[in-house]
């Protein structure tokens, strides 16, 4: 998941719980510093992997919660420990390679998966193929992940987080403007006409939201109309890139209308993601492209009644999303690969799956797990799940770089897209930058 | 020179004319030169470790290509032949010229407006003195989350006081526009900083002696003519340090920007740093940004030789 569309999977409020969950995971691993020097770390050769070994994992910010619930878990049933890290989303990379130069990483090393490639190419993951081919359920574990994670036949990393991006719209908001709540939007026209009727219902209400400043987000809602109307838009294995193309024409076009017809608020302009889903979650917003992240907020909350459908392409005849997410994978640096995977394999189990990743609104990363009790039951975080089969991960070097960096070549694109004089240049332009930052990462 | 007049002390009393005393002092320190290196020792360990070996590692980094991940290889002048075709430094140059520029100009005029009204002995100067320097214990990073929040449409309290006050009905959008984002981050750099420019002169002038201007008043000389040919002369050192420090601080400016605009809109506010910053940190260019580093360093050498070459000229 792009770091840029983090901050919107967390509605502002869970600031000070997050803040706390740092705190407390700074203490943890203070106070287990002195348990872990005593306790040693214990053979890894030895018959049954969970031994009672000291194991250390990283994770970046955005998943602190998440991860932290699967450690505290793993913690308590086993006699192995993992101590859990939380580095700030912008510091991860810095942190991860100055780690890999002096050869200090953690056991566990969790990775936004879009960046995966880097730590791939550089060696920074021990090979985990066999373990992994041997799992019964090794073919419904999410394939999109996986691919990113594998290099020249091998896999590295198994996902850790999954999310998907969707189209949400406030049932509320389309009653009163006259449309069917049962019926979403089910291409380009239907999405500018269902804004035009919500928008028109006045006191601040906007039909549609977008975040003009924000690359990440960019990548995560609009990739998704492009796949779905067949547009491979990283190809030869992200070597190239393919945006100044009809598909992105209409995709941008919609966004300039949308934009033009004052049909999203005049604040979207700078709109960087940290407040995206803010609107709509305060029921001030008809349709917002975001994603699962979202999903726990929206069921807490009692403001008004939702709905779901997937990203389209532009005529409406296919649907894809952006599957985005963390993935973790054993570090080099590791002496305790049995133990380190026994922990990985403990998240993959349906046990964790379902009792805690499913029971907090999240996805299962593996799709035989998809009907399980608590995502089967409300059929809106069903539809998403079952949505995961079109997903896409894209694939490329830099792509924190050149499309989630707010100073990058693809933030210069959407706004020159959307705000700019010109759609047809912008394209070409982003078309071009991009493509150059691509070649000179080799 | 500490060490040489400690070690002369005694001889010092025995022998209290001029003469000997010089040659003494000489003596000693050539006598012993160890005891003088010994005791140089320790501050130049620090130097060198704290300055002259990360700078000679940094001049290293500059010649190389060096990615944050993987080894780095030797690639001679390429990061600064680079240099020169980077758009997003060259832009980031130009914007920090101008940043510095206005900045230091209106940061001597708010300056100047807010010691006259807080270096009256009238009650209540002490409440202003106070409240203009309050800001300056911010901060710059927590100052600039505040001014983000409250800059935000949805969020922030200026948007709320503008359409409040019936300037505009529409979100006014303070960091929407390059223009509007400059104005923005200048206002914040001004409210933060003043109260040091403030505090400064103040001091500056309570240093000037009140005979002056009592002679001077004696002698029939106007108001203008004491600000004149008093009061400026005798601040000119302080404001030759005032100037040194803004036009440095604004050159550097980083955290405010990284904060504030995140170099937006559209890349309009990409300071020098935050330019070098992207490269080692988004691009994970280490030798890139070292190339950028290099070059700032000389460039703010060059400036406050300049700077400090044209108050001393002016000084005589």
């Amino acid at each position: 998941m792009a770091p840029g569309k983090d901050r919107p999977a967390m509605p502002t409020g869970t600031g000070r719980p997050r803040l706390a969950g740092v705190v407390a995971a700074l203490a943890a691993v203070i106070l287990t510093v002195g348990a872990c020097s005593s306790g040693g770390g214990g053979g890894s050769a030895n018959a049954t992997p969970d031994n009672g070994t000291t194991l250390t994992m990283w994770v970046r910010s955005a998943t602190d919660q998440f991860s932290q619930r699967l450690v505290d878990a793993y913690n308590a049933s086993h006699k192995n420990h993992v101590n859990l890290t939380i580095i700030p989303n912008d510091n991860y990379l810095t942190k991860v390679g100055t780690a890999a130069g002096s050869n200090s990483l953690p056991d566990i090393l969790a990775s936004d998966v879009v960046y995966t490639p880097n730590y791939t190419t550089q060696g920074l993951f021990q090979d985990i193929t066999s373990e992994l081919k041997a799992l019964p359920y090794f073919d419904s574990i999410a394939k999109s992940h996986i691919d990113v994670a594998s290099l020249n036949g091998k896999i590295y990393a198994v996902p850790h987080k999954l999310d998907s991006s969707v189209l949400f719209y406030n049932k509320d908001l389309f009653k009163k403007a006259g449309l069917d709540p049962n019926t979403p939007p089910k291409n380009f026209a239907d999405i500018l006409a269902d804004a035009q009727k919500i928008t028109a219902l006045g006191n601040g209400v906007t039909g549609f939201d977008i975040a003009g400043s924000c690359g990440g987000c960019g990548v995560y809602t609009l990739f998704p109309y492009a796949w779905a109307a067949g547009v491979d838009i990283l190809p030869d294995h992200g070597k190239r890139v393919d945006i100044n193309n009809d598909t992105f024409k209409q995709i941008f076009g919609l966004y300039r209308q949308l934009t033009a017809d004052k049909l999203v608020a005049s604040s979207d302009k700078t709109q960087d993601g940290s407040t995206w889903p803010n609107n709509f979650l305060g029921g001030k917003v008809g349709m917002l492209a975001l994603g699962s992240p979202i999903v726990g907020a929206l069921q807490q909350q009692k403001v008004f009644d939702w709905g779901v459908t997937s990203l389209m392409s532009p005529d409406g005849a296919h649907t894809s999303t952006f599957v985005g997410g963390d993935v973790a994978g054993i570090s080099k640096s590791s002496k305790h690969k049995a133990q380190a995977w026994d922990f990985l394999k403990w998240t993959l189990d349906e046990n964790a799956q379902v009792e805690i990743i499913a029971k907090n609104g999240d996805l299962s990363c593996r799709t035989d797990l998809t009907n399980n009790k608590y995502t089967g039951s409300d059929p809106r975080t069903k539809f998403i799940a079952d949505g995961l089969k079109n997903g896409v991960t894209p694939y490329a070097l830099p792509f924190g770089d050149l499309f989630n960096n707010p100073n990058g070549p693809w933030v210069e694109t959407i706004r020159g897209a959307i705000y700019g004089p010109d759609l047809d240049k912008a394209l070409a332009d982003g078309q071009q930058k991009i493509q150059s930052g691509l070649d000179s990462a080799g | 020179m500490a060490v040489t007049v400690l070690t002369s002390r005694p001889q010092q009393a025995r022998t209290p004319t001029v003469g000997p005393r010089r040659r003494s002092r000489a003596g000693s320190a050539s006598r012993r030169p160890a005891v003088g290196l010994a005791f140089v020792a320790p501050t130049a360990v620090l130097v060198a470790a704290l300055f002259l070996v990360p700078l000679g590692i940094l001049v290293y980094m500059s010649l190389t290509n060096w990615p944050l991940l993987g080894s780095p290889t030797f690639d001679g002048l390429d990061n600064y032949r680079q240099l020169g075709q980077d758009d997003q430094f060259l832009g980031a140059i130009k914007f920090t010229l101008v940043y510095t520029a206005i900045t230091t100009v209106v940061l001597f005029a708010v300056a100047f407006a807010l010691v006259a009204i807080s270096s009256t002995r009238r009650k209540g100067a002490v409440f202003y003195r106070t409240a203009f320097f309050l800001p300056y214990v911010v901060g710059t990073a927590a100052a600039s989350s505040m001014w983000w929040v409250n800059s935000n449409d949805q969020l922030g309290v200026f948007s709320k006081a503008i359409q409040a006050a019936g300037i505009t009905h529409q979100p006014p959008g303070l960091l929407a526009t390059p223009n509007r984002a400059l104005f923005t981050a200048i206002a914040l750099v001004i409210w933060k900083f003043v109260g040091f420019q403030v505090m400064v002169l103040l001091v500056g002038l309570q240093a000037i002696p009140a005979e002056l201007y009592e002679a001077a008043r004696m002698d029939g000389a106007t108001t203008w003519q004491r600000l004149r040919y008093i009061t400026i002369p005798s601040l000119r050192p302080t404001l030759a340090l005032l100037t040194i420090l803004s036009v440095t601080g604004s050159l550097l400016a980083f955290d405010q920007f990284f904060v504030l605009t995140h170099g937006g809109p559209d890349n309009s506010t990409v300071t020098v740093v935050l330019a070098l910053y992207n490269k080692a940190f988004q691009s994970f260019r280490l030798g890139n940004a070292a190339a950028e580093a290099v070059v700032v360093l000389v460039v703010l050498v060059l400036v406050n030789m300049v700077q400090l070459r044209l108050f001393r000229e002016r000084e005589k």
